[in-house]
C-alpha cells in the first residue's frame, strides 16, 4: 500500500522538504494539493529529511499537501507509437492525444562504454557550403550552434534536420517561445518529417524543473532507438535555458556557485547530456545538434565556454552567416579525406585567404593605401562572401568545391593561394 | 580491520555513513543498494562517527539505512605484466572486457580484475636462493611485448629479505608464486602482482636526477623552440578549439619514448575512441610494432562518474611510476587536468568546504604540484636510468590563462606550450604561441641559434603591429623584409601539417638540416626594393620549402625542391650581387 505523508516542512524555490523514511535517491514522488498534482524527484536524502524538486513548481503548494513516493526513478514509455507525438518537457502529452504507459524505460541511465563506440565516419550532407566544405557535419557528432538571440539559429537547425537523412528526429525544446515551438512543428510538418519525429517541448511559461527533464527524456528515447540500430538526429534548443534552470535549482539548494552563479558541476551536467551522441558498431547512432545562445555575444560566458570544451566543435552564427573563423567541426577530418582530393586544400586555402582579406579590410578602414595584393584580397573576399558564405547558398559539396576553385582562379595565380602545386595542376579551372 | 556502516545522507555523488569501530581516510568502501548492487566509493572526510564518501558510480537508488562495507585498503591499483595495451577506466577496470560481460552501458557495480589471470608469461629468474633483496629489487623478468618487464620484490618490503626460494625459468601466470622471501623467521610468498595506493607516489630508487636528455616529439616547434626533457614536465593550456587534444594525440603517436600512458580525464569519449580504434593499426616507426603495444589508455570520459574522474589521473600516474620502476622511459599525457580540478571542486562543494578562487578548493595548487612532482628521471637500484615525463593539458575557462588551474600549473612545470586562439583561427598548426610559450629545458639545436631565429619572430610581430598603424607604405623595405622573414619562419618551420604523411613527424636530423636551410634564408641579404616583388619572392620560397617538407627524406622530390630553392635565392631579384 502506498504511504502518504501529509506534512511538508520547508518550501523554497522549486524545492520542498519533508520527513520521510525508506526513500531512495532520485526516486519519483507525487505532491497533491488543492492546486492540483505534480510529480517531484528526490534530490537529497539526509537522515529522515527528503528534499524534493517539484516539477510543476511550488507555487500554491501547502505545508499540509499530500506526498507519496512511487518506488522508482523517472520513467517514460518507449515504443513506435511515439512517432508524430508531441510531449511537454516533463513527458505529458501536449497534442491532446492519449498518455502512453506501455514499456516504461528508465530516464537517464549510465554512460556508454567507450570501448563499444565507433569513430564517426559518415558525412551528413547539408547542402550548405559553409558546413559541407569547411566544417563538415558527421553522423554521431555533437555540435552546438553558438549565436546571439535574434540570429536565425532555429531556421538553420530546421534546415539541417530536414536535409539530413535521419531515421528518427527527436526535438527537445527548452524555454522556447510559443511561436518558436509552432515554427518547428510547422517546418517538420511541411517538410514531411513529422511522421518520423518526436517532439518534447518546454515553453518559457512551463515550470522550470520540466526544462531540466526535457533533454534527459529526449536523449533516453534517442538512445533506445540508436540501440535498435536507428540513425537518430536530436535537436536541442536552447541549452542556455537548460543551464539557467540548473543554476536556479542549485542556488535554491544552497550550493556554492563557481562562476556567475552557475554550479561547479555545470561542465559535468552538460557533458552527460552531450556525450549521449554516439555511433554503435551495429549501425545505430545519435547525432546531436544544439543551440546555445550567448548572452551578450560573449563566448567566454560559462555556458558556451563549457559547451565548447565538451562538443566536437561549434557553428558560430553571426550576422546571418556561419562565421568561418569561430566555427569548427572537429570531426571533419574523419570524412573530408574521402570526399575528393582537393577538399582539405580548398578548406584551408580559402579560409587563410579570407582571413588575410579581413586584415586588409581593417587596414583599408584605417585609410591605408592598398597594394595590388590588397586589391586582389578585397575582391576575393567579396566574391567569397557572396557565393559561398551566404545563408541562401544551397549546393552540393562537389559543386561548392568547384565554385571555390572558380573564385580562386578569378582573383589569384595558383602559387598565391598556398595550395600545393600538384592539386592546382589538377583542379585549377582553365580560362 | 574492515568495518560496516549505515548510510545517513545521499546527495549527488556524495554519501555519508555512520560507522562502527575505526576507519581510515581514503579507504575504499562499498555502498550496498537494496537490490544487492555494491557501489565502490572512497572515504574523503571523517567527522566523529560519520564518514563522507565519494561514490564512483551513479548514486541513484541508494537510501538512508543502506549498508556500507568499509575496507581497510586505500584506493589502489594492480601492477604487473600485462598492463600495456590495455584500456582501463579511472578505477582500472578493463573497458573492453566490461563491454563483453555487461553490454554497451557501464552499469554500476561491476568491477573486473585489471590483469589477465590466465595469460602465461615466460619468466627468467635473476635472483637466486640465498640472495638478499630489498623493496623493488629484481627477482627476474618476463618479456612484455618488446620490453624486459622486471619482476621486483614487493614495494612494501621493509629492510633486507633473504630469497628462500625462486621459481626456475618457465611459464607462469601472474598469480603463480615466483619467489618466497624470508626475514626473521617470517616468510612471504611473492607473485607477479603488486598493489599500490594511487594517492601515494611510488618511487624506490637510488637517486632522482636532473633531466638532461631531450624527449623528441618530432614537432619542430616543440623540439627546437620549446623542448621537453625525459623526466620533465610540461603543460599545454589553451582555449577550446585551439588543438590541445590533437597535439596530445600527435605526441602520443610520434614521441620517441618506450611507453605512452594516455589519461583521458573528463574529456570526450570520441577522442579516446580514435586512439582506441587506430592505435592497433598504426606502426611505431622505432620498433615496427603497432602503437597500441606501447600504449596504456586510462579513460574516464566526461559522462562517466565524476569521482572516478578525480582518481583516474592518480591511477594513470601510478602506472607510469610502476613502469619507470620496471626501467622504461614513460610519457604520461593527461588530458585534461582542468577536468580533474573541476572534479575536486565538485566534491569540495558537496563537502561544503570554504571555497577559494572561482570556488576551487584551497588545496588546489598543492594538489597540482604534488601530481607533477611524481614525474622525474631516476637511477634505479640496479643502476639503470628510467624516467616519467608528464604532459598535461589545461582548459582554462574562457581561454583566460589567469585562472587558478593554469596559474597553479605554470609554477610547477618545466615547459609551457601555450596555445593561441588567434593562431588556430588562422589555421596555423600546431597553434603553440611562439611568443608566449617558454621552456626551461634545452633541445637538440644550439641555444644561441634558436634564440637568434626566435628574435625574428618577435621583431616580425612588432613590425606587423607597427604596419597596422602606419601602413605598408610607411614601413621601410628593410623592416618589411624582416617581417616577411618572420612569416616565412613561421610558415615553413613552426607550422607542421599533421595530415601529411611526411610532414606529420619531423625527426631530429631532418629538423637540424631544415633549421640550417631556413636560417640561410633568414641570413640572406635581399636587395629587393619593391615590396610587391619581395612579397612575391617569399611566396615562392614558402611554397618551395613546403614542398621540401612534404618530400620524403633524401628523395628525388626533396632534391628537386632544394634545387628550386637554390635557384630562387640566386635569382636576380633575390640579390644584386648574384
Amino acid at each position: 500500500m502506498r504511504k502518504y505523508y501529509t506534512r511538508i516542512d520547508n518550501i523554497a524555490g522549486n524545492v520542498a522538504t519533508l520527513k520521510a523514511t525508506g526513500v531512495t535517491y532520485e526516486e519519483l514522488g507525487v505532491v497533491e494539493g488543492s492546486w492540483g498534482k505534480s510529480l517531484a524527484q528526490v534530490i537529497r536524502v539526509s537522515d529522515d529529511n527528503v528534499a524534493l524538486q517539484v516539477f510543476a513548481g511550488t507555487r500554491g503548494v501547502s505545508t499540509g499537501d499530500k506526498v507519496s513516493f512511487l518506488g522508482s526513478s523517472m520513467r517514460f514509455s518507449f515504443s513506435d507509437d511515439l512517432f508524430g507525438r508531441i510531449f511537454s518537457g516533463g513527458g505529458e502529452p501536449r497534442d491532446g492525444r492519449s498518455e502512453l504507459t506501455d514499456n516504461l524505460i528508465e530516464v537517464g541511465g549510465p554512460a556508454v562504454n567507450p570501448a563499444v563506440r565507433l569513430m564517426p565516419h559518415r558525412m551528413i550532407p547539408t547542402n550548405i557550403p559553409m558546413i559541407d566544405v569547411f566544417n563538415t557535419l558527421v553522423e554521431g557528432q555533437k555540435l552546438p550552434i553558438f549565436s546571439i538571440p535574434g540570429e536565425p539559429y532555429n531556421e538553420l537547425l530546421a534546415r539541417i534536420a530536414l536535409q539530413a537523412e535521419a531515421d528518427v528526429i527527436i526535438f527537445g525544446g527548452m524555454g522556447l517561445k510559443y511561436d518558436e515551438y509552432l515554427f518547428f512543428k510547422n517546418r517538420l510538418e511541411e517538410g514531411g518529417a513529422m511522421a518520423r519525429s518526436i517532439m518534447f517541448v518546454h515553453t518559457a511559461s512551463d515550470p522550470v524543473v520540466e526544462c531540466l527533464q526535457t533533454p534527459d527524456i529526449a536523449l533516453t528515447v534517442a538512445e533506445k532507438f540508436a540501440v535498435q540500430g536507428k540513425r537518430v538526429l536530436v535537436l536541442l534548443t536552447d541549452m542556455t535555458n537548460f543551464a539557467n534552470a540548473l543554476k536556479e535549482i542549485s542556488i535554491t539548494m544552497e550550493q556554492i556557485p563557481s562562476n556567475r552563479g552557475y554550479p561547479g558541476d555545470l561542465y559535468s551536467q552538460l557533458a552527460s547530456r552531450y556525450e549521449k551522441a554516439v555511433v554503435f558498431e551495429e549501425g545505430g547512432s545519435i547525432t546531436l545538434m544544439a543551440v546555445t545562445t550567448m548572452p551578450g555575444d560573449d563566448v567566454t560566458h560559462p555556458v558556451p565556454d563549457n559547451t565548447g570544451y565538451i562538443t566536437e566543435g561549434q557553428f558560430y552564427l553571426k550576422n546571418g552567416v556561419i562565421d568561418p573563423f569561430g566555427s569548427l567541426s572537429r570531426l571533419k577530418q574523419q570524412v573530408n579525406a574521402k570526399t575528393r582530393d582537393d577538399h582539405r586544400a580548398i578548406m584551408d586555402g580559402c579560409i587563410q585567404l579570407y582571413a588575410k582579406c579581413r586584415e586588409t579590410r581593417e587596414k583599408r578602414a584605417m585609410g591605408f593605401e592598398m597594394s595590388d595584393w590588397d586589391q586582389k584580397l578585397l575582391k576575393y573576399g567579396d566574391s567569397f562572401e557572396k557565393k559561398i558564405m551566404s545563408f541562401s547558398a544551397n549546393v552540393s559539396l562537389f559543386d561548392a568545391l568547384q565554385q571555390c576553385w572558380e573564385i580562386l582562379a578569378e582573383h589569384f595565380e595558383p602559387r598565391e593561394t598556398g595550395i600545393r602545386s600538384s592539386l592546382c595542376d589538377q583542379f585549377w579551372p582553365q580560362k | 580491520m574492515s568495518t560496516t556502516g549505515r548510510i545517513v545522507t545521499v546527495y549527488g555523488n556524495m554519501v555519508t555513513a555512520e560507522f562502527e569501530g575505526s576507519v581510515r581516510q581514503n579507504a575504499v568502501a562499498y555502498c550496498q543498494r537494496s537490490d544487492g548492487v555494491r557501489l565502490m566509493s572512497e572515504i574523503i572526510r571523517v567527522r566523529g562517527k560519520r564518514a563522507d564518501m565519494q561514490v564512483f558510480e551513479l548514486t541513484r537508488g541508494l537510501k538512508v539505512g543502506d549498508l556500507v562495507d568499509i575496507t581497510d585498503e586505500l584506493l589502489s591499483v594492480e601492477l604487473g605484466p600485462g598492463l600495456i595495451g590495455m584500456v582501463y577506466d579511472g578505477l582500472q577496470n578493463p573497458l573492453p572486457e566490461m563491454a563483453e560481460q555487461i553490454g554497451k552501458f557501464l552499469e554500476p557495480g561491476h568491477y573486473l580484475k585489471a590483469l589477465d589471470r590466465k595469460k602465461e608469461w615466460e619468466f627468467t629468474p635473476s635472483a637466486s636462493a640465498g640472495d638478499t633483496v630489498s623493496a623493488a629489487e629484481n627477482l627476474g623478468k618476463v618479456k612484455e611485448n618488446i620490453f624486459d618487464h622486471y619482476i621486483m620484490a614487493p614495494f612494501t618490503l621493509s629492510g633486507e629479505w633473504k630469497v628462500k626460494k625462486i621459481a626456475s625459468a618457465g611459464k607462469y601466470k601472474v598469480e603463480d608464486e615466483i619467489a618466497v622471501l624470508e626475514k626473521d623467521g617470517e616468510t612471504l610468498s611473492v607473485n607477479m602482482i603488486q598493489r599500490w595506493p594511487v594517492r601515494l607516489p611510488l618511487g624506490i630508487y637510488n637517486e632522482r636526477l636532473l633531466p638532461t636528455e631531450p624527449m623528441i616529439t618530432k614537432q619542430r616547434i616543440i623540439d627546437t623552440f620549446f623542448p621537453v626533457m625525459l623526466g620533465g614536465t610540461y603543460c599545454i593550456p589553451g582555449p577550446f578549439g585551439a588543438g590541445k587534444t590533437v597535439l596530445q594525440q600527435i605526441t602520443s603517436r610520434h614521441a620517441e619514448i618506450d611507453l605512452v600512458i594516455v589519461a583521458a580525464c573528463g574529456e570526450r569519449a570520441g577522442e579516446v575512441v580514435e586512439t582506441l580504434r587506430e592505435f592497433p593499426h598504426l606502426k611505431d616507426p622505432r620498433t615496427g610494432k603497432t602503437l597500441i603495444e606501447r600504449t596504456i589508455i586510462i579513460c574516464n570520459t566526461s559522462s562517466m562518474p565524476v569521482a572516478a574522474r578525480e582518481s583516474s589521473v592518480y591511477t594513470a600516474v601510478t602506472l607510469g611510476e610502476y613502469y619507470r620502476q620496471v626501467g622504461l622511459n614513460v610519457l604520461l599525457l593527461a588530458d585534461s587536468t582542468s577536468r580533474w580540478a573541476q572534479a575536486l571542486r565538485e566534491m569540495s562543494g558537496r563537502l561544503e568546504e570554504i571555497p577559494g578562487e572561482e570556488a576551487f578548493p584551497a588545496y588546489l595548487e598543492s594538489s597540482i604540484a604534488r601530481f607533477y612532482e611524481r614525474g622525474g628521471i631516476v637511477e634505479l637500484k640496479d643502476g639503470r636510468k628510467s624516467s616519467l615525463t608528464i604532459g598535461g593539458t589545461v582548459s582554462p575557462a574562457g581561454g583566460n590563462f589567469e585562472e587558478p588551474v593554469t596559474q597553479g600549473t605554470l609554477k610547477v612545470v618545466g615547459a609551457f606550450l601555450g596555445l593561441s586562439y588567434a593562431r588556430s583561427y588562422a589555421r596555423r598548426f600546431p597553434a603553440i604561441d611562439p611568443l608566449e610559450s617558454w621552456s626551461k629545458y634545452t633541445g637538440t639545436i644550439a641555444v644561441e641559434k634558436v634564440a637568434w631565429a626566435h628574435a625574428f619572430l618577435r621583431r616580425g610581430k612588432s613590425i606587423f603591429e607597427m604596419m597596422q598603424v602606419v601602413g605598408e607604405e610607411g614601413t621601410s623595405i628593410d623592416d618589411f623584409i624582416v617581417y616577411l622573414k618572420s612569416e616565412f619562419l613561421d610558415n615553413v618551420y613552426l607550422q607542421q601539417n599533421s595530415f601529411d604523411e611526411v610532414d606529420a613527424a619531423c625527426p631530429t636530423d631532418r629538423q637540424q638540416y631544415l633549421f640550417d636551410k631556413v636560417c640561410d634564408v633568414l641570413k640572406h641579404e635581399f636587395t629587393i626594393t619593391d615590396k610587391n616583388v619581395a612579397r612575391d619572392m617569399f611566396f615562392t620560397l614558402t611554397e618551395q620549402f613546403r614542398n621540401w617538407n612534404y618530400a620524403p627524406w633524401q628523395s628525388d622530390r626533396m632534391k628537386e625542391a632544394e634545387a628550386a630553392i637554390k635557384k630562387t635565392l640566386s635569382s636576380k631579384e633575390a640579390s644584386a650581387n648574384a
